[in-house]
């Protein structure tokens, strides 16, 4: 077992060394700078976007539009959510609604956002909930709608009143399912703010990454999407370590 | 949890009667209501779509372009895909080694990628496909994985003391088994490299549909820009019941 582990983390860190070696050697073998830099020079422009503090007045801005459409997303989410599930019927009739629309990509609709909320953060808000509302609205209709029937029963003939039913049975027992909801909600958002600031936005990361390839800077490109790419794996791995350690825990718990 | 059941056509007439309704209340809003020129109308989209837009050989074009591009990225992705998820499962350390290395670049926001694939591919459908690619191809592999990780080990292990070799293991106990993982996989594919190709397609404003995109929104034209952007949107719904229906005649040996 514990050779097995070595042995995986061997592989992934070869992975990741083969990368930057590829990188590396590309730079050294004649591609074009404009296409390629090396990593040297995206480094030094990683600092100059840190220090100038120009990296933090983009992300203040990028930050800002995802806590807002986030949290509208979130809202709507669950109360859409929690009041369809009041209802079987309701469910049967807005949860394929629902799961429809959200096959569909919505990025065809963002020219429309720009259009109706124009070219400042708004669109970008509105554009970045909308997405992100229909994962968290499906899986709090998941959630509560599985919660068994049979707890609810029993809470009721132990006399217990609408909230107590609300508070003890159906929200320990939805929650599992909605958090995940609003995990993968979290990342739509961020991703759809991000891809709306690409396409048409004044400031903000996004804004930023396409002025740099714009302008041909493409060594602050690199830096701007390193940038992102750490963040994001940062909070993927928290993610999946927290994911790891409560699987194991519901292990423990069998 | 209360209410008799309906049965499915009351569902249904109900779901419809829901659709009209809002249609009726949208008509209304952009007739009476609003003064905007930004809001259109459904009767408004309805007589834009043709012949303005779909009429127009250019957008005829330009949809055309476009589906086709998703079409190869698609089958890019699928073929690609599935061989690295499957090289990937094949076994335990490879699958516990790589797997996390693919959930973790499945989680970045792809968006940022995109004006470096243009720099790199140029403005043309090489660059929206590749987009499309890098999109569609990472549901693909983690579910294979997955799918591959279902199968229990008891039905290989009993097709294996019964004298199957590697090669029938795998295409007659474990491709049977990833059949439903798969195509959930291969759905979310479609629908992920759709949405690279048209967040591709939008940020290229010097062709095919962000050119039109462009132009109808900054002509103050939402009536067009609306039938353009439906029409996409019914060919998303097309391709993913298209994908389903494929499903169902791979799944056909459970019944």
């Amino acid at each position: 077992m514990r050779g097995e582990q070595i042995l995986i983390r061997v592989i992934q860190l070869g992975l990741f060394a083969s990368v930057f070696g590829a990188w590396y050697w590309a730079t050294q073998s004649g591609v074009r700078v404009i296409l390629l830099p090396p990593p040297e020079l995206v480094w030094r422009e990683m600092q100059t976007l840190l220090f100038s503090g120009r990296l933090w007045a983009a992300a203040k801005i990028t930050l800002w539009t995802i806590a807002q459409a986030y949290v509208i997303a979130v809202v709507a989410g669950i109360a859409v959510g929690f009041l369809v599930t009041r209802s079987r019927t309701l469910v049967h009739i807005f949860e394929p609604v629902l799961s429809g629309i959200f096959a569909v990509p919505l990025t065809l609709f963002f020219p429309l956002f720009v259009v109706f909320f124009g070219i400042g953060p708004d669109s970008k808000i509105a554009y970045a909930a909308t997405q992100c509302f229909f994962p968290i609205a499906l899986n709090t209709i998941a959630a509560f709608a599985s919660v068994d029937e049979l707890y609810v029963r029993a809470g009721r003939a132990m006399g217990a009143s609408p909230w107590s039913q609300f508070r003890y049975i159906y929200l320990p027992a939805a929650m599992p399912v909605t958090i995940t909801g609003l995990r993968i909600g979290f990342f739509i958002c961020i991703a759809a703010v991000l891809g709306g600031e690409t396409l048409a936005a004044l400031s903000g990361v996004g804004k930023s990454i396409a002025l740099a390839a714009e302008l041909m800077e493409t060594a602050r490109l690199y830096a701007w999407i390193a940038f992102v790419v750490i963040v994001s794996v940062t909070l993927n791995l928290l993610v999946l370590a927290a994911e790891s350690r409560s699987e194991q825990r519901n292990e423990a718990n069998k | 949890m209360n209410g008799a059941p309906l049965s499915l056509t009351q569902v249904r007439m109900i779901r419809f009667a829901l659709l009209l309704v809002l249609v009726a209340i949208w008509e209304f809003y952009a007739r009476f209501v609003s003064t905007s020129s930004l809001i259109a109308g459904p009767s408004d989209v309805v007589l834009a779509w043709w012949p303005k837009v779909m009429g127009d050989p250019g957008v005829r074009l330009a949809v055309g372009v476009t589906l086709i591009e998703l079409v190869i990225a698609f089958t890019m992705s699928v073929v690609v895909g599935m061989l690295i998820g499957i090289l990937v499962g094949l076994s335990n350390v490879g699958r516990r080694s790589i797997y996390p290395v693919v959930l973790v670049l499945y989680g970045i926001p792809q968006a940022i990628l995109l004006p470096l694939v243009v720099l790199v591919f140029g403005i043309g459908p090489v660059a929206k496909i590749a987009f499309g690619f890098s999109h569609g191809i990472f549901p693909v592999i983690v579910n294979t994985i997955a799918g591959m990780r279902n199968v229990s080990p008891l039905l290989v292990g009993s097709a294996a003391a019964m004298g199957a070799t590697r090669a029938q293991q795998i295409r007659y106990v474990i491709f049977p088994h990833m059949v439903g993982t798969v195509f959930a996989g291969l759905r979310l594919a479609m629908t992920l490299t759709l949405l690279g190709v048209v967040l591709a397609e939008i940020f290229v404003s010097q062709g095919g549909i962000g050119f039109y995109t462009l132009a109808y929104s900054e002509t103050f034209n939402p009536a067009a820009l609306m039938a353009l952007v439906m029409t996409l949107a019914l060919m998303a719904i097309a391709l993913n019941e298209l994908v389903r229906l494929v499903e169902g005649r791979f799944s056909r040996w459970k019944e």
